[in-house]
């Protein structure tokens, strides 16, 4: 009961904000929340592999930034006029948004399985490393990639079209994420509760156990990675679209970093829990950079401590005992 | 010609192979006997080259800094093993990365608070500051061989250390069975915060070589943290053998990829666009390198000791 409480004023806030934020005349307010919802996506995404799946990935920013230099691309072409590389054809790149869409979702999850392939064949700490290396192999490969602004990175002219809605203004551009967000989390949902879901999770337990009674755990892995991975370039995407740019720091180390933080902070293995946290986080920054530019020497110890002593996250914390999923 | 410029690379490799082993070394130390995986591994780096910067340009000599690096980079290690890593070491690798994320934070913001967000730059000492003929008609600078030398004495002294001290002993008693050793009256806490101090103040004396070298700024420790996790990948987590080796693969693989990629695709593409392509694909080379492996051995190149 509590479960269903907390994700409906979850849900309630994300509604309304963005209207007491016009009522209260603070549009900035509105800018904070779509980021939130956008980064709430991206640690949702992770948090299928890293709660339910048991992955530690320190290279999930990759896979945003792949989804945000996707959108920047096309975008980027297409103002130029010229023809976007290493693809068949004469194609001019495109400003419309589900062609965006789609090439963020498509990119970042082929990326996601030939990452996967090669690092899901190790585990624990070598699955850590091995993904923050890949990771910071893309970064470096954007830095010293001079077609696209290399570490200047890419101005993204104009946000994605889409018939019938002006993405420019902030209210609409913050509702399609919304609805994007619900989506993702729709789809999430079903797919953790279904037979695959359960192997998952079953994965994270005990993954020798799973071997043993002949499922090919690699595979839902490697299915599992894929599919965190889209979700992330998804959300990479409508990040280009927010700040209307891309550059190599949104891959950059210390954002995975952050998406893991996100997840934790709101609560592992749950898929509303990363929203929160993300909110919680993105909050913190903001409040914390108005005492002092130099918050991230606060934020440092409140994230040992939380490690230390706060295991259960936000999520746990408000939804109680029986706050196992939700 | 092309024979002498192979050994320079060669030479030039064997450097920053040096450089990611006394890195390596030390994580890798922390891993196998603490089952810890410490991402702050770089701050301790950065620690000791800020502290050997400052301390040279105050007091005019190298060799002062050095050992001032040394000595402060073991000292915050022990610090924050006793602080904060020691709850750590039976927590999920999860809960290390996020609280060691939490450290790195902390002290990259603090290296700024201190030094500000300018880089400082520091020149080699007199001593190693010319060139030796090591090759033909190729003046080396003596800096660099001096690290390389470092680096070889650093191997073989802590070879000796792990193999015929006592100390040694303990540690590798530690690694493969830590209930036994503390049973037999070893206090394992300190034990402990020595290993995680000799493997701050490897840290430290890399960050302190490198000085010299690169600008010294507020994030040169995760660059360089990311390519020795590279070398342990490659390498093998826990052991020290497997991370010279990883370490000395990885510089040279890396030296002679960036130096002779770009050259051989200038042969078949237009300089301009050969030079930009070779700069964004060279920088990948270690990581194929490290693929290679990963396909052929999931577990790295030597098996560690221990049991994990």
């Amino acid at each position: 009961m509590r479960v269903r409480i907390v994700q409906l004023i979850t849900l309630l806030i994300l509604f309304t904000l963005p209207f007491i934020a016009q009522w209260a005349g603070q549009p900035f307010w509105i800018d904070l929340t779509t980021r939130i919802v956008i980064y709430g996506i991206a640690a949702m995404s992770l948090d299928i592999i890293l709660g339910y799946g048991g992955m530690v990935s320190l290279g999930h920013a990759m896979f945003l930034g792949i989804g945000a230099y996707s959108m920047g691309i096309l975008t980027h072409h297409s103002f130029e006029g010229s023809v976007v590389p290493f693809l068949p054809g004469e194609w001019t790149g495109s400003t419309s948004g589900f062609v965006h869409l789609a090439a963020s979702i498509l990119a970042s999850g082929l990326l996601g399985l030939v990452i996967g392939l090669l690092s899901l064949r190790t585990v624990g700490v070598y699955f850590i490393m091995i993904t923050l290396a890949f990771a910071q192999m893309m970064f470096y490969f954007f830095i010293a990639l001079p077609t696209y602004g290399g570490e200047d990175g890419l101005n993204v002219w104009s946000r994605s079209e889409i018939p019938g809605l002006d993405l420019s203004d902030s209210m609409t551009f913050y509702f399609v994420c919304l609805g994007l967000l619900c989506a993702f989390w729709f789809i999430a949902r079903r797919l953790v509760d279904s037979r695959f879901g359960g192997v998952l999770r079953g994965c994270k337990q005990n993954e020798q156990r799973l071997k043993a009674l002949g499922y090919n755990t690699i595979r839902y892995k490697l299915i599992a990675f894929t599919i965190a991975g889209a979700g992330a370039g998804l959300a990479g995407g409508l990040l280009a679209n927010l700040t209307e740019f891309v550059g190599p720091g949104t891959m950059h180390w210390t954002k995975s970093g952050e998406l893991i933080v996100m997840v934790l902070l709101g609560g592992m293995g749950t898929l509303i829990g990363p929203v929160l946290g993300s909110a919680a986080l993105l909050l913190l920054e903001e409040i914390l950079s108005g005492f002092t530019e130099h918050w991230m020497i606060v934020l440092g110890p409140i994230l040992l401590l939380v490690v230390l002593f706060a295991r259960r996250g936000i999520y746990g914390f408000l939804a109680g005992k029986e706050a196992k999923d939700g | 010609m092309t024979t002498l410029l192979f050994l320079e690379q060669t030479l030039n490799g064997l450097q920053q192979g040096v450089m990611l082993f006394l890195m390596a070394a030390g994580l890798t130390l922390v891993f196998g006997i603490m089952h810890l995986l410490n991402l702050a591994h770089g701050s301790l780096y950065m620690v000791g080259a800020y502290v050997c910067a400052t301390v040279t340009q105050a007091s005019g000599s190298f060799l002062i800094g050095l050992a001032c690096a040394l000595g402060a980079s073991a000292a915050t290690g022990m610090v924050i093993e006793v602080l904060a890593m020691r709850r750590l070491y039976n927590r999920e690798h999860l809960d290390q990365v996020l609280a060691t994320f939490g450290i790195i934070l902390f002290f990259n913001e603090l290296v700024k608070i201190l030094w500000g967000p300018q880089a400082l730059f520091l020149n080699p000492p007199d001593f190693l500051n010319g060139t030796i003929e090591v090759l033909p008609d190729t003046p080396y600078p003596t800096y660099r061989l001096f690290i390389i030398a470092t680096g070889l004495v650093v191997a073989l002294g802590l070879r000796h250390l792990i193999l015929n001290t006592r100390v040694g002993m303990l540690i590798r008693a530690g690694a493969t069975h830590r209930e036994m050793v503390g049973a037999l009256g070893v206090n394992i806490d300190w034990l402990y915060t020595i290993v995680f101090g000799l493997g701050a103040m490897l840290a430290g004396l890399a960050g302190a070589l490198a000085g010299p070298m690169l600008a010294i700024q507020v994030g040169m420790g995760e660059n360089i943290l990311i390519l020795t996790f590279v070398v342990i990948i490659v390498g093998g987590v826990g052991s020290i053998r497997g991370a010279l080796v990883g370490a000395l693969l990885v510089g040279l693989v890396d030296t002679y990829v960036r130096a002779f990629l770009p050259m051989g695709l200038r042969e078949v593409l237009e300089p301009a666009s050969a030079d930009s392509i070779g700069a964004a694909i060279s920088g990948m080379g270690i990581y194929i390198l490290m693929a290679v492996v990963l396909l052929f051995k999931p577990n790295g190149l030597f098996q560690a000791y221990g049991d994990n």
